[in-house]
């Protein structure tokens, strides 16, 4: 029997988009006693299918990993800079959670407050403080692995939920190195079971979180749809949201227009309306909601919708040292530098990773070998054992150039626009990641090692955290939605996930994602 | 170094098949754990098995000891349709080798096995489950029996690495200087 589609004739919140930012949302009112519905425009991938998705990643010749990709998903990319937006999404329950890697820091204090100290990008409308309780609950909604051992991280209150993930091998010959530079090393929170929870085992090391955790033990936004479904919440898969409608005012929200794999278009009503279709859909579902009210896009009297599109940039140093390294046999990470994330040189904020996984991985080195028997092991053997790498993450600031658009001369398999992705870096985030680079270089050069690779800004690339697209504002000539992430312009239009950051810093966003969207459930709960 | 029954269980729990009874992914983070008497459900008939054994003591290191009965529990225990697809490459490479050599791939020595996947172009074949005869044994062959060695930790040792990307082996190795510490 075909799955029923049709709408909810009483919800209370339509929730677009079932990733982490969404479903947070959806799952918190609908345990307040909601109803609510969540459109998402791909499918459900079934939790049986992860280690079929595994070999899909290790075995070449399968394809078909999490689906993204064809008419659906087209898209163009315009800057000076190619964005490749497939590689950095998944449309589908869960949303990018499914392939992310899981590592869930908070902002630091500096970056709530960028052109106040420093004059240069914007401040955001709340602080620190505002969001440091919704951080705390963000760290439980996610189970986060973490110690309180960072010198550097903002100030918190309680425990980590899970115990954190032991330092490697590698970390600790890192460690020394960094240490006597200046540059102290600690644990890195994990949005990832180092114990049985939430209904999951702990990590079992499977190695390949990013793209496909197997054993459940990564956080996927599919916990919340669970919950949000246990409490009553409406799931709909493949079902893209074609455009937003408003009532004879144009203030307000009427419905979400989404259509069907059966070719049949719904009108889903709702008291409120929460986008979460991330930093790129979320401004191309504004601009195809242009009405004669809002004839440059909904929610865009600002003529901002689009604008200060963000990603975190890669830099990275890597190469062989005269000793084991024992890389590869996890997928994440467990050791960290923030020292130079709130300094001055460089200016933008910039972390240190140490990678537990540089280098080659055997397996996957075999199974692309054009050799077998003895002499491909002699070559394993030579490939494998000895790498490092230090990566890192490095702040853009804010740039209007920057900007999601809807490429008219494309459509999609329903007849829409595609978004286009205008991306470029400045030159303050080129000379950080030369500094960073020196940096890493530093600490390489400090083990004795032969370096192989440097990442530096002219072959540099996004880390797929899309921001700052509807950034949150107090004034609604400079910014799309208002502190409490409603959109200025329409009243019962809410925005969650970080395309409402006005500036991205340079920590991985999830967590500051899932804070604003417990924030924004208070927000929306009292408000309804 | 020898392999065995449990390394190819072992290799199963990679992969995530089903049809072992008695292979467990534990959920306490020690990682993979194989009951010493799990037991693949299906058999592999006699003719595929020796096409598959001759294959794998071609693409193992020389070094690899107990392939036949390794191969054996691994085929078995993958399900039906993936061990169907293999048995049926493996039968068109046995028909190539009666075709060359009028002589099955199991009758071959090491050296003229070599040569005819060579000759067939396999060593270079894009792997494809549907593709040209190359393809298809680079794919459902080679690749099959390389991941169930190198994705296990028996072979994996042989490079430096106990649990290797694809083996669920848990969060303490990547802890340790040497995979001697875990012995010791």
């Amino acid at each position: 029997m075909a799955e029923d589609r049709s709408p909810d004739p009483d919800a209370d919140v339509c929730v677009v988009g079932a990733g982490p930012a969404g479903a947070i949302v959806a799952a918190r009112l609908a345990e307040a006693g909601h109803d609510a519905v969540v459109l998402d425009a791909g499918p459900r991938f079934d939790l049986d299918d992860r280690t079929d998705q595994l070999d899909a990643h290790v075995r070449p010749g399968l394809e078909g990993l999490w689906g993204m990709g064809g008419e659906r998903d087209a898209y163009t990319s315009s800057g000076p800079r190619g964005y490749p937006l497939n590689d950095a999404r998944v449309k589908g329950v869960g949303g990018s959670t499914l392939h992310w890697q899981g590592m869930v820091m908070r902002l630091h204090e500096r970056d709530f407050e960028l052109r106040s100290r420093h004059g240069v990008g914007t401040d955001w409308p709340i602080d620190y403080a505002d969001l440091r309780p919704y951080y705390a609950a963000a760290e439980r909604e996610l189970s986060v692995a973490g110690a309180d051992d960072n010198p550097f991280a903002p100030p918190r209150e309680e425990p980590f939920p899970l115990p954190a993930f032991p330092p490697s091998h590698s970390d600790a010959i890192f460690a020394e190195a960094c240490e006597s530079l200046g540059l102290p090393t600690h644990s890195v929170p994990n949005a990832r079971n180092s114990e049985p929870a939430d209904g999951a085992s702990a990590c079992v090391g499977y190695g390949t979180c990013k793209p496909v955790c197997p054993s459940g033990a990564k956080y996927t936004a599919e916990r919340h749809v669970a919950r949000a479904e246990a409490a009553g919440a409406r799931v709909v898969d493949r079902a893209p949201v074609q455009r937003l409608v408003h009532d004879d005012s144009g203030k307000r929200i009427e419905a979400a227009i989404y259509a069907t794999p059966g070719g049949e278009e719904y009108r889903q009503d709702a008291d409120a309306v929460v986008l979460a279709c991330g930093g790129v859909e979320n401004v191309r579902l504004l601009l195809l909601s242009a009405s004669d009210a809002h004839p440059d896009g909904l929610a865009n009297s600002s003529g901002l919708v689009g604008r200060y599109f963000m990603d975190h940039c890669f830099a990275g140093v890597g190469g062989r040292i005269d000793r084991p390294t024992r890389q590869n046999h996890v997928g994440f990470n467990t050791t960290e530098c923030h020292a130079l994330y709130d300094g001055t040189d460089p200016l933008p904020g910039v972390k240190l990773e140490f990678l537990n996984y540089a280098g080659p991985s055997p397996v996957i080195d075999a199974l692309h070998a054009d050799d077998w028997g003895d002499s491909l092991l002699d070559s394993l053997r030579e490939s494998y054992g000895t790498h490092l790498a230090v990566g890192g993450l490095v702040e853009q600031f804010p740039r209007a150039e920057n900007r999601i658009t809807l490429d008219r001369s494309t459509t999609d398999d329903h007849g829409n626009p595609v978004p286009d992705v205008h991306w470029s870096l400045g030159p303050e985030t080129r000379r950080a990641i030369e500094r960073v680079n020196e940096v890493q270089r530093s600490i390489l050069a400090e083990l004795g090692a032969e370096i192989d690779w440097v990442v530096g800004p002219d072959a540099t690339g996004p880390a797929y955290h899309h921001m700052g697209t509807t950034r949150m504002g107090t004034d609604p000539e400079s910014s799309v939605v208002a502190p409490d992430c409603r959109a200025h312009d329409c009243e019962n239009l809410w925005i969650a996930g970080s395309s409402v950051f006005p500036t991205g810093g340079a920590m991985n966003p999830t967590l500051t994602i899932a804070a604003l969207s417990c924030r924004l459930a208070d927000r929306l709960e009292d408000w309804l | 170094m020898d392999l065995s029954r449990r390394d190819a269980l072992a290799a199963l729990a990679a992969t995530g098949a089903a049809g072992v009874a008695g292979a467990a992914v534990l959920d306490d983070g020690d990682g993979a754990d194989v009951s010493a008497d799990a037991a693949p459900d299906a058999s592999v008939p006699d003719d595929g098995l020796a096409t598959l054994v001759a294959v794998a003591e071609t693409v193992y290191p020389s070094a690899a000891e107990g392939v036949d009965a390794f191969v054996e529990t691994y085929v078995a225990g993958l399900p039906d349709d993936r061990r169907d697809e293999i048995l049926a490459v493996a039968a068109d490479l046995d028909a190539t080798a009666r075709d060359w050599f009028d002589a099955p791939v199991a009758d071959l020595d090491r050296s003229t096995r070599d040569g005819l996947l060579r000759d067939l172009g396999v060593d270079v074949a894009d792997p494809d489950a549907d593709g040209y005869l190359s393809e298809r044994i680079r794919f459902h062959l080679v690749n099959e029996l390389l991941y169930a060695f190198y994705a296990s930790p028996t072979g994996g040792r042989l490079v430096g690495i106990e649990n290797p990307i694809a083996y669920p082996g848990g969060t303490e190795s990547y802890r340790r200087a040497s995979m001697e510490d875990e012995d010791g």
